[in-house]
């Protein structure tokens, strides 16, 4: 498929202008100055990313991301950079003196993936745009042949939950321990 | 539309979560960056079941599932990160450099 047919169709033009802004959000998640830019930028991304999956004929996937990535991950997100700031509110050693390396190697990484992928997959075609992921295909796949990993994925939340909490428990001095039995 | 687009633009994403998880020094912006390059996975699989449309949406699942262990793995995270700030008052991981204290 040349490049001008592929100009030709308007869902390109929507692909287009919302993979730009993904990418942009993207570069600025990684070079903010600003730690609360950074994480808001990457609700950009994540806004940007489930639009993508509406073009893809994805919903619940689209709207699983804005409720559960947006909505919990990166609330999450804003209260860790809360709390882990420093006092005075100035955001200072933020990213590394040496960048060059590691630009290289994301560039060698991109350039690898991009050919590989062309190379493999070429012209291969999308679904259209208008045929919808029925929610209901989804669920009985989750609970039919996939309810193992849907369980074990259950255990796996449950278990980060305790391990957060237990983790990020305050380990009470003797003094308040004492206060504790006293009461 | 075609396959190759989406997998080119999450290659890119992928990329750029690399270099900010190379480059950023503060723990929370390593956190963030991780999360970047479990997007772009996530728009790979959702990309190939809409070129193999197969009978279980399995390429969706696997994006569903992703999105959960990367919730939970940033919940763990956050409680770390939280431990760490409490104790060595600084989020940097240039001031993680001993294993104890």
């Amino acid at each position: 498929m040349s490049i001008a047919d592929w100009i030709s169709e308007p869902v390109n033009w929507v692909f287009l202008a919302i993979g730009l802004a993904v990418l942009f959000a993207g570069f600025r998640v990684v070079t903010a100055k600003n730690v609360v830019h950074a994480a808001l930028f990457l609700v950009g991304a994540l806004a940007g990313t489930a639009g993508l999956f509406l073009l893809l004929s994805a919903e619940f996937v689209a709207w699983v991301l804005v409720l559960v990535y947006i909505g919990a991950v990166v609330v999450l997100f804003l209260f860790g950079i809360m709390i882990t700031r420093a006092p005075t509110g100035l955001d200072e050693g933020l990213d590394a003196d040496r960048k060059a390396w590691p630009a290289l190697l994301s560039l060698a990484v991109f350039v690898a993936m991009a050919w590989s992928s062309i190379d493999a997959f070429g012209d291969n075609g999308v679904l259209a745009t208008g045929s919808a992921t029925s929610t209901e295909l989804i669920g009985e796949s989750l609970l039919g042949r996939f309810v193992i990993p849907f369980e074990v994925v259950s255990f796996v939340l449950l278990a980060a939950l305790i391990g957060g909490i237990t983790i990020a428990r305050r380990d009470l001095t003797p003094a308040e321990e004492e206060e504790r039995e006293a009461v | 539309m075609i396959v190759s687009q989406f997998l080119v633009l999450a290659a890119a994403l992928f990329s750029l979560g690399i270099y900010g998880l190379l480059v950023r020094r503060n723990i929370v912006l390593i956190l963030l960056s991780v999360e970047l390059m479990l997007n772009a996975v996530n728009i790979n699989l959702v990309a190939f079941e809409s070129m193999i449309v197969t009978s279980d949406a399995i390429g969706q699942v696997f994006a569903i599932f992703v999105i959960t262990v990367a919730a939970a793995e940033v919940g763990i995270g956050l409680a770390i990160v939280l431990m760490i700030f409490r104790n060595r008052r600084s989020a940097n991981v240039d001031d993680l450099d001993l294993m104890r204290y």
